[in-house]
């Protein structure tokens, strides 16, 4: 089989459960080479659980991965080709490092032990920072950023570890609508190069425009595929539980009704 | 003035000093950022339990206590990774039960007058060339892994889960983290003792962290601090008559508290200029 008939990632019966407590139940998901994926659910629906066992962070207790045709542990210095952007609250922002030195840290794995960063990551650094628009932003503490500075500042640290596959989880929250918009836009330049990008996200309205696929995931995998395809109110329903919940419980499925007025529009 | 350098033992106590300052001063970096100071505490009250295993054992107290430091960080370690408690939870019953057995044991050595206050509170005035060849030796050692693993203990300490998707072998690194700690905290018992070695791995990182913006500029500020904490601190402790191991403690919090006033000049000069 060549490379470009390997799925990038690839999920069968996967079930994962922490402790008692299912988070995923029989999840069966394909992400071809050059995909653009959006992760979406509700709160506690299992989309970070879904991109940390994708990651090799957790492991099912059934059912198998496949990164890049390898299972997460097996997959050596195929790890280096996956970009990864967590969730910004996993971060200490009071830490004393400055941007640059946030970007330099995807070049660590690569250069191996021991090792210090050369010109050469250097200058990936910089190309890094360039390509999501916060070169001059460098030397500026990590603290000192803005929320829509920080999530570029780790994109473009996933960036310069030379990714094929990169996961973003949450990325626009506490982010602006504007910021937002332009990091999608980014996105899917990166995917129109040849990356694939899998991102968890709760704003169901605005992702769909971008990405070229959706796997809506509550416990279950409810829907995958293209968003006109999946994003149906069966669909949401089934995700989001009753009609009821859509108009009294929560924010995110406020924003699905919005996602829905949205599409009825466009439709006419 | 410097007549104490004339007197042997306060050489061997300077010399041992400022490597223990240097050490905890380094290790207390990743101490702080990673939030593990009671971790810090809890092993080097676990100390307690091996010096008396080497009392009762008739053995060198150091090597039992780095023994059995190694096995409650690690211990500790595990018990959070794979236990799912909380590491705070994991250090408390560490810390109590690891003092009980140190009490334990000592209650078994009926009549045997054993200088422990030495080791609760330091005892760097009476510290022999041997303690300061171990003092010397594990200090270099763990500063040679700090220097080469540089990068590596940066990211786990910043963002351990994306240092383990980028395929460092960030556990390995957690419990080499860990033994670094616990060996700093026995070679620190010497010089402080165990009551107030964990008053090191926190204070003078602390204050540097106060004053940095850059993890470099942390650890330079950090190392200065221990050292100026240890050697201000003894000298003091000698034309005083006063507790070394107190006195050294008190001077890295003297320092601590100047460093907090430093920031907010800093910041308010900042704002003025801004504004």
């Amino acid at each position: 089989m060549t490379e470009g008939q390997t799925p990038v990632v690839e999920l069968k019966g996967v079930t994962v459960a922490y402790g008692r407590l299912r988070v995923l139940e029989d999840v069966d998901l394909i992400v071809p080479a050059g995909a653009f994926l959006a992760v979406i659910g509700p709160n506690g629906a299992g989309k970070t659980t879904l991109v940390r066992t994708i990651l090799g962070l957790v492991k099912p207790v059934k059912g198998t991965v496949r990164v890049f045709g390898r299972s997460p542990e097996a997959l050596g210095a195929l790890r280096r080709e996956i970009g990864y952007v967590p969730q910004m609250h996993a971060v200490d922002l009071r830490f004393p490092v400055r941007a640059r030195d946030v970007v330099m840290m995807g070049r660590y794995a690569r250069l191996g032990l021991f090792r210090r960063p050369g010109r050469a990551d250097r200058e990936a650094v910089q190309r890094a920072m360039a390509r999501v628009g916060v070169a001059d932003l460098a030397d500026r503490p990590l603290g000192d950023l803005s929320g829509g500075q920080r999530q570029r500042v780790f994109l473009a640290r996933a960036l310069a570890t030379e990714p094929r596959l990169l996961i973003l989880d949450e990325p626009t929250a506490g982010v602006d609508a504007q910021a937002t918009k332009s990091l999608y836009e980014l996105l899917r330049e990166f995917q129109r190069e040849g990356m694939t990008v899998i991102m968890v996200s709760h704003d169901v309205g605005v992702v769909s425009q971008y990405v070229d696929g959706v796997a809506c995931v509550n416990r279950r995998l409810v829907a995958h595929g293209r968003p006109e395809v999946v994003l149906t109110e069966a669909t949401l329903n089934e995700m989001y539980g009753c009609q009821a919940l859509f108009f009294h419980h929560g924010h995110a499925p406020h924003m699905v009704v919005r996602a829905l007025d949205q599409e009825k529009t466009e439709g006419k | 003035m410097l007549d104490f350098w004339h007197y042997a033992f306060m050489q061997r106590a300077l010399l041992g000093g400022v490597m223990v300052g240097l050490l905890t001063a380094i290790i207390g970096v990743y101490v702080v950022l990673k939030g593990m100071s009671f971790m810090g505490a809890g092993v080097a009250h676990a100390s307690f339990g091996g010096v008396a295993l080497g009392f009762l054992l008739g053995v060198d107290p150091l090597w039992t206590a780095v023994g059995f430091c190694l096995l409650v960080a690690w211990g500790i370690g595990m018990v959070t990774r794979r236990g799912g408690i909380k590491e705070d939870t994991a250090v408390g019953i560490f810390f109590a039960s690891t003092m009980a057995f140190g009490v334990l044991l000592i209650g078994l050595m009926h009549g045997y007058n054993v200088d422990l206050f030495s080791y609760l509170f330091g005892s760097i005035l009476a510290i022999t060339a041997a303690d300061l060849k171990m003092v010397l030796g594990v200090g270099v050692v763990a500063l040679l892994m700090v220097a080469l693993l540089y990068k590596e203990f940066l990211y786990i300490t910043f963002d351990p889960e994306t240092a383990r998707v980028n395929g460092l072998p960030e556990p390995a690194l957690y419990y080499l983290l860990l033994a670094l700690i616990a060996l700093t905290i026995v070679v620190s018992i010497k010089v402080v003792g165990i009551v107030l070695v964990s008053a090191l791995l926190v204070t003078p990182a602390a204050s540097a962290y106060q004053l940095s913006r850059t993890f470099g500029r942390m650890m330079a500020l950090s190392a200065l601090f221990g050292v100026l904490s240890v050697v201000v601190g003894l000298v003091l402790s000698y034309y005083l008559n006063t507790a070394s191991g107190a006195t050294v403690v008190l001077t890295a919090t003297v320092i601590f508290a100047l460093s907090l006033l430093g920031r907010q000049w800093r910041e308010a000069r900042g704002a003025h200029e801004e504004g």
